[in-house]
């Protein structure tokens, strides 16, 4: 058995070690909200947080997980209104939705390091999450509009 | 009636549950004794298989079932004389292999793990077949396809080109590209009994997969279930039912448990189509006034050995541009690939590009501004049909966008114009797709608490269909949007078209219309009122007093002679700024400025939206997109995202969409003539066409990447 802390709630989980992060999410915990993309970390569709950090789950062993904290796009924030939640929906940034949790966590942890990001900067912490529907610019646009609402106050997961 | 909803920006209904992981895609719907199943493709190009040996697989653990040609249970729909034969590959129906990756087994386990595994030992025995994939090689065995509208094309006198004093001559030539979803293709299928089979699949159309299903069982379609509320992308992909899908279900059947099927990326590359490998002619004659005198347009595509894929790649020529002499001829080139399948602006995408970059040639050999000559061969009638068109407003689609994107600071010269290093160019593309409307049909239901819910069984695979139907329905009922709930991807619902060829808006937004008038119409008769009063009725007080608990109407949609007496099209002019590093090669979009007559616009929030997704599709085209093959093998080498280059976000600049919106006045109730195929075509030309404006280097093989400009 391994032990994990997914969105402050701890699972102990029959998973071999090497099992990915990604299928103990969404195929022992039932936490479909995070996506398989390519299973190779070349998509970042299946990107989540571990201890802060943004990783690709599909990639990421989930003995590397035991003992630590993982936060799903279930968990961002406590009522699902992130800035960047509340910015995206504002903006109509998803379009099929598919590659939108991994957006959403990369974004995350890019504002949390980066409260003030230009385009460049996005562009740069972004181009690692691929959506085929086309949705990049609304992605700029939301992210700026999170970062003002940051800066107000909102809450910041 | 007040029409005044439609047009708002409405926020995406379904929106809440694609920010925060709530919405349930086909492959996540926990199903009780779940198996998985594991495809195991062919390593060769062609053959026949001469044995299997599945013991190995067939012992290890977990495993319930290695279905193969020699041992598949028989699928009714697959065998001659069948009712409704299944047309393409039939999956393990035979052991003849057409493809490399074509499937020769599925494994059937416990888990996903066990299936994967055992897929590794099993040994396949081949009598390998010369094959034939080098398209370049076997360009003269292209045949005509035997469905009309592809025949020969002559208006006036073929190639009359030839004799204008000025002259265009060029090929054109676009590599295959993958969809590519996000989301990979997966079914999961059980049986209830030997008769009744329900699917949760990646479909563009639940009843298109639920006729295909039933087909392939020799099942009443009552008895097949298709489920598809959300759908991870598909841009063409999903639009038919494949045989991994009927496969799933043969399993099954088999297994008698549900088993879930998903393709990995790389079978991504070969089990359900691209975009197809084309090379195309055109050859254009103008006056020295810049009129037309002839287009020729000849379009040469890859497609399966074993089924025949057509898409109307020259037919833009016949009707976009006045000429009295036009020509199209298209031929396929059939190889052992797999079968390729209509990818947004199908066809029309890939003809925009030949015909808009060789007007562009044009454009400079004549001196003429490439706007100007577009005018001077500007068409009020549809030259191909003869018919007016039933509305045009691509003029102000040029004066628009040349307005947004500054086209009055593009160089006539090519190469002249810097900012910095970097070189600096203008380029305009242009595009029309087909308006189609279809029969649609929807049911209305009048709740107890006032508010009203609506099924019919379109999908949505990214558009927003479920907030434009919404919209539709609050502006035609006069009530707000937020007392309308609007729900799709159920094949037992009423039937509708499958969402592809930008239909959906026209076609299910005609009877989301018609069945809220009808509610209306009931309402006034039910409360004494003339049929078309438009007199405020609170839908809560009404059933109370009537004693209805609800109130339920069921109705049909579709166009009548319209089609013949008009002429129906989405028109479009892209327009790009694009930087190219004269050092490095390098290419940067800089502004993307999207113009559309696209009729009505019901949302414009979801429909700009649409809009720049096409138009990052058209870059990906332009400058990122190839599927690479290897002829020695005869398969992709690059099947995964790190090699095939799809964009990403440094790759997309600020995307600006703007909408003629005016109505087209007879189409549908609506006025909405469909924006999903018409966003992409006509980017990749505008591109390229601003890449000749700043650098002088004409590319004409796609996709235009930096060691092209150097060379």
């Amino acid at each position: 058995m391994i032990s994990l802390t997914v969105n402050q709630h701890t699972h102990e989980v029959d998973a071999s070690p090497e099992m990915p992060l990604l299928w103990v999410l969404r195929d022992l915990l039932g936490l479909t909200g995070t996506k398989f993309g390519c299973g190779v970390a070349q998509c970042g569709a299946c990107t989540v947080h571990l201890n802060g950090e943004a990783v690709r789950s599909c990639v990421t062993r989930v003995d590397r997980a035991a003992g630590q904290q993982v936060v799903t796009i279930e968990g961002l924030s406590a009522g699902n209104d992130h800035p960047l939640q509340l910015a995206w929906a504002e903006f109509d940034v998803p379009q099929c939705g598919y590659c939108q949790s991994g957006q959403l966590m990369s974004a995350a942890e890019l504002l949390r390091e980066n409260p003030n990001p230009t385009d460049k900067d996005i562009d740069d912490a972004m181009s690692g999450n691929i959506c085929r529907c086309g949705t990049y610019p609304r992605i700029r646009q939301a992210i700026h509009k999170a970062a003002e609402l940051q800066r107000k106050g909102g809450n910041n997961g | 009636m007040k029409k005044d909803m439609i047009g708002d920006p409405l926020n995406r209904v379904d929106g809440r549950l694609k920010v925060t992981g709530g919405a349930k895609y086909s492959g996540e719907y926990k199903v009780p004794g779940l198996t998985y199943g594991v495809l195991v493709p062919a390593t060769i190009a062609s053959g026949t298989i001469t044995g299997m040996d599945i013991k190995a697989a067939s012992r290890a653990p977990g495993v319930l079932a290695v279905i193969t040609p020699f041992n598949a249970p028989k699928v009714p729909g697959y065998q001659p004389g069948a009712a409704k034969p299944v047309k393409g590959l039939k999956l393990f129906n035979d052991n003849q292999v057409h493809f490399n990756g074509q499937p020769v087994a599925l494994v059937v386990a416990e888990t996903f793990e066990r299936a994967t595994y055992a897929a590794t030992l099993i040994r396949t025995s081949y009598e390998k077949r010369p094959f034939e994939t080098d398209f370049h090689k076997n360009f003269d065995k292209g045949v005509v396809p035997n469905e009309g509208k592809y025949k020969d094309y002559v208006r006036g006198e073929a190639d009359a080109y030839k004799q204008a004093p000025v002259i265009v001559e060029q090929d054109y030539m676009l590599p295959s590209e993958m969809h590519n979803p996000m989301e990979l293709h997966v079914t999961t299928a059980y049986w209830e009994g030997e008769d009744k089979v329900t699917l949760y699949t990646k479909s563009q159309g639940v009843i298109g997969s639920q006729r295909a299903i039933a087909n392939a069982f020799g099942l009443d379609p009552a008895n097949v279930q298709i489920n598809s509320r959300f759908v991870g992308g598909a841009f063409g992909s999903s639009l038919r039912t494949w045989p991994h899908e009927v496969a799933a279900v043969q399993a099954a059947k088999l297994v008698k448990r549900p088993v879930k099927l998903t393709l990995t990326r790389e079978q991504m590359f070969t089990l359900v189509g691209y975009r197809p490998l084309t090379i195309q002619k055109i050859g254009l004659g103008a006056s020295a006034d810049g009129k037309l005198v002839g287009i020729t347009h000849e379009s040469h595509s890859q497609t399966a050995v074993y089924e025949e894929f057509t898409e109307n790649a020259v037919n833009v020529s016949r009707f976009l541009y006045a000429s009295p002499n036009a020509n199209t001829r298209y031929k396929v080139v059939p190889l052992n690939v797999g079968v390729p399948a209509p990818m947004r602006g199908p066809g029309e995408a890939t003809g925009s590009f030949a015909l808009e970059s060789a007007l562009d040639e044009l454009s400079y050999k004549l001196g003429i501004d490439p706007i100007e000559l577009r005018l001077r061969n500007y068409t009020y009638t549809d030259p191909e049909r003869n018919l007016p068109w039933s509305s045009k407003f691509l003029k102000e689609c040029y004066q628009l966008g040349s307005e947004r994107i500054g086209w009055d600071k593009r160089a006539a010269q090519p190469g002249t114009q810097r900012d910095g290093e970097w070189m600096v160019g203008y380029g305009i593309g242009c595009g029309a797709f087909g308006a189609y409307r279809n029969k649609a049909s929807a049911k209305i239901k009048l709740l107890p608490d006032g508010t009203v819910n609506i099924q019919s069984a379109t999908s949505d695979i990214g558009p927003g269909t479920a907030t434009s139907m919404t919209l539709i329905a609050a502006d035609t009922l006069g009530i707000g949007a937020d007392k309308i709930t609007f729900e799709l991807g159920n094949s037992s619902f009423p039937v509708a078209p499958t969402q592809g060829g930008s239909q959906t808006c026209s076609s299910v937004g005609s009877v989301v219309h018609d069945v809220c008038i009808a509610l209306k119409q009931k309402l006034n008769t039910l409360a004494g009122l003339p049929l078309d009063s438009t007199a405020p009725i609170d839908y809560k007080v009404i059933l109370q007093k009537l004693n209805l608990p609800v109130l339920e109407l069921t109705q049909d949609s579709q166009s009548g002679e319209e089609a013949k007496k008009y002429s129906m099209y989405s028109f479009s002019a892209h327009f790009a700024q694009v930087y190219v590093h004269p050092l490095t090669g390098v290419i940067k979009v800089k502004k993307l400025v999207a113009v559309v007559d696209g009729g009505k616009i019901v949302n414009h929030k979801t429909a700009s939206s649409q809009m720049i997704g096409g138009a990052v599709g058209g870059i990906g085209m332009v400058l990122t997109e190839e599927a690479v093959f290897d002829d020695t093998f005869g398969r992709y080498v690059n099947g995964n995202f790190a090699d095939y280059h799809v964009p990403v976000n440094a790759d997309v600049p600020d995307i600006e969409a703007i909408f003629i919106d005016k109505p087209d006045p007879i189409i549908n109730p609506v006025g909405s003539k469909g924006l999903g195929e018409i966003s992409l075509i006509g980017v990749a030309a505008a591109v390229a066409n601003a890449v000749y404006n700043a650098s002088g280097k004409r590319i004409r093989e796609l996709p235009i990447t930096p060691d092209k400009i150097l060379i």
